[in-house]
């Protein structure tokens, strides 16, 4: 029993670090990218206007959706290792 | 065959087929009309969230508000895609791991508290009303378009089809006949802008012509800055706005995405926790198809009524009174004249329609060489925009009522998702949970009724004098539940501290000071003339009243953690739940709570 709760604190610590890496990567192409960052990317053309453009109307909804997909697949791995997942 | 019947005929068969479907798939019991007995794939239930999430706020409104304003406007864009991130890593699989019904339940559990979940009850109703109303705006434009009558009869009309829609079935009836509602949406939405990318740009896909070139070889966003400075509007592409409050917008929204009841209880309905997690992932799938379509719409929609209003060059005279009433390129200009949604004005007397701004003292000086008295495009509700663009763009007669129809089913199929969601917290959480717990499944079903009916009588009188175009009215929905619902859920799952007194409390911190700042600047219940404040001048500097849901979000943390520092630690049986909420094994169907 105690083996499968300290299994499960690995489990709930590797899901915060993969959260935690997530959630950087989300904020760096929208706030970032899109918004605050933008100036220092301005130098970059896309199609008429510059990248700080295209990440806040296209690059980061994109870049959501391999967050989300990645987040899914890594976690239903982390499961299996852990020993957590619904059989 | 003339318009008006095409229109009656694309939105009269799309109804038929949701009817059908509703009548097809109708709840029988209780659990079958909360969450459809959970049998839902994550794909059709991706489709269907998408269908409930993106309503016409996105579908009607969000693309004018863009393409009027530009690239400040991406907040919309970024914050309502960005919260499925939120909702995917943060709430989703855990909130389908504890296995209830609704999110107050969650709440109530958790907390340990009756009184915590009643406050959940109330902080999702206000957010749910509020969204009704944005919802309710945009029916009542379709409506208005399509019948060709008053916007404020399009309202009373789209409130009845909407009521008589919601009374149908519950989730499994919603759940199979929002796909098709998807599907109708996004072919919809994607037909003219595809038209109208080709036109401009040579490329099909409307996503790559916005960054394409126009025909002259000229970047499309290039010439549209052009364009709109050469007629004293504000470069397109640059940001105008404060960028504080553009980011606290977009996390406004994102975090109020992750907030939103009616979204959330989707992820109940999938059989298992990876499941949820995969969901998440399909519902932003089908929301992006619209999401990295509407800038393109918004963007090229801009350029066409530019070149309209200017067919021979911004230095050419403008387009003459005769020729908008007798082209038929300009017929779209009287039909959407008879909803009071767009007018124009020959207020110097020479014959032509100047449309430019009138604000700009460059423009001013240009204004007074030539004879102009004034922008004589006198209004152009930014709502309009998706349904009239093609038709702006002379689009054959069929698309423009496939649009109609598309507009239809998003304001519909969100406005059915969340009468769902406040019917469920009226007559499960309030008062099968609070007041008469032996209430029958039969007068259950009852109540949920009937509070649906109360809920779109209130929205229709508080929809009479919305707060702002359809969008904004949404958004300020998005920044109430940002401010009261997502930090409950979070630190509910995230943190065992946090306890009964101290979730109580932030949760009516957050509401609270939001729904004050939002009353301060839009009025008390949005009654017009009654607010202190407007967002063109703020009570705290640059923050508008749409954006203060991040900063009630952060009141409610603040508060919840220091309450709960204060008062008795969690008990022991609840620090166990949140533990088994946090692991997959062991995640049973759900059963209904008391």
């Amino acid at each position: 029993m105690s083996q499968q709760n300290s299994s499960n604190n690995a489990y709930w610590q590797a899901n915060i670090r993969l959260i935690l890496i997530s959630l950087v990567i989300w904020a760096l192409v929208s706030f970032g990218f899109g918004i605050i960052l933008r100036p220092l990317l301005a130098g970059i053309a896309v199609g008429g206007t510059d990248l700080g453009f295209w990440f806040a109307q296209q690059g980061s909804i994109i870049v959501f959706l391999i967050l989300i997909f990645f987040y899914a697949w890594r976690m239903n791995k982390l499961d299996k290792e852990h020993r957590v997942d619904e059989e | 065959m003339d318009q008006f019947t095409l229109n009656l005929l694309f939105v009269g068969a799309s109804f038929a087929l949701y009817i059908g479907i509703a009548v097809w798939a109708r709840a029988g019991s209780t659990s079958e009309f909360y969450a459809a007995g959970r049998g839902v794939h994550p794909v059709t239930n991706g489709m269907a969230t998408a269908a409930d999430w993106m309503s016409a706020a996105s579908f009607i409104s969000m693309a004018g508000l863009i393409a009027f304003t530009g690239y400040d406007n991406s907040s919309f864009l970024m914050g309502w895609t960005g919260g499925y991130v939120l909702l995917a890593l943060l709430l989703a699989p855990y909130l389908r791991k504890f296995g209830k019904f609704t999110v107050s339940e969650f709440i109530g559990d958790r907390f340990y508290s009756k009184t915590a979940r009643m406050v959940a009850v109330i902080c999702l109703l206000v957010a749910s009303i509020t969204y009704v109303i944005g919802q309710m705006q945009g029916v009542g434009i379709a409506f208005g378009r399509f019948l060709e009558i008053d916007a404020f009869w399009g309202l009373l009309i789209g409130a009845c089809v909407v009521f008589a829609y919601a009374v149908f079935g519950g989730m499994k009836g919603v759940t199979y006949t929002q796909v098709a509602q998807y599907c109708v949406l996004i072919t919809a939405y994607t037909i003219p802008a595809v038209f109208i990318s080709l036109q401009l740009t040579g490329n099909p896909i409307p996503a790559l012509g916005l960054f394409g070139s126009t025909e002259s070889g000229e970047p499309l966003l290039a010439k549209l800055n052009q364009i709109v400075t050469d007629l004293g509007f504000a470069e397109y592409t640059a940001a105008h706005g404060s960028t504080i409050n553009m980011v606290l917008f977009t996390l406004s929204l994102m975090i109020g995405t992750a907030g939103l009841p009616h979204v959330i209880m989707r992820f109940f309905t999938v059989p298992k926790v990876s499941d949820a997690r995969w969901s998440a992932g399909w519902t932003l799938v089908f929301i992006a198809l619209l999401y990295l379509t509407a800038p393109a719409v918004g963007a090229m929609a801009r350029l066409n009524i530019s070149e309209l209003m200017w067919p021979n060059g911004t230095d050419a005279p403008a387009v003459s009174v005769e020729q908008i009433e007798s082209d038929p390129e300009y017929a779209w200009m009287a039909t959407w004249q008879k909803t009071g949604l767009l007018g124009w004005e020959d207020k110097n007397g020479d014959g032509l329609i100047q449309y430019y701004n009138d604000k700009n003292a460059d423009l001013q000086a240009k204004a007074e060489a030539n004879g102009w008295e004034g922008n004589e495009l006198t209004n152009f509700n930014r709502d309009i925009l998706v349904l009239a663009n093609p038709e702006i763009a002379s689009l054959p007669g069929w698309v423009i009522g496939l649009v109609a129809a598309g507009g239809l089913a998003a304001a519909l199929s969100t406005a059915a998702g969340l009468l769902l969601a406040i019917s469920s917290a009226v007559s499960h959480d309030l008062l099968k949970g609070q007041l008469t717990p032996n209430m029958s499944e039969k007068k259950e079903l009852m109540a949920a009724r009937i509070s649906m009916a109360a809920a779109i009588v209130v929205a229709v009188l508080l929809g009479l004098n919305p707060p702002g175009f359809a969008a904004q009215t949404v958004a300020l929905a998005f920044g109430l539940a940002a401010a009261s619902i997502f930090p409950a859920l979070m630190m509910g799952i995230f943190s065992t501290r946090i306890n009964n007194v101290g979730a109580v409390a932030g949760m009516l911190a957050g509401l609270v000071v939001t729904l004050l700042y939002i009353f301060l600047h839009k009025g008390w219940f949005f009654i017009p003339d009654t607010n202190s404040f407007t967002d063109a001048d703020p009570l705290l500097g640059p923050i508008k009243s749409t954006s203060f849901g991040a900063i009630g979000a952060a009141v409610n943390f603040a508060v919840a953690y220091i309450v709960s520092g204060m008062t008795k630690e969690t008990p022991q049986e609840i620090k166990d739940l949140v533990e088994s909420v946090r692991i997959p094994r062991g995640a049973g169907t759900a059963v209904e709570g008391h």
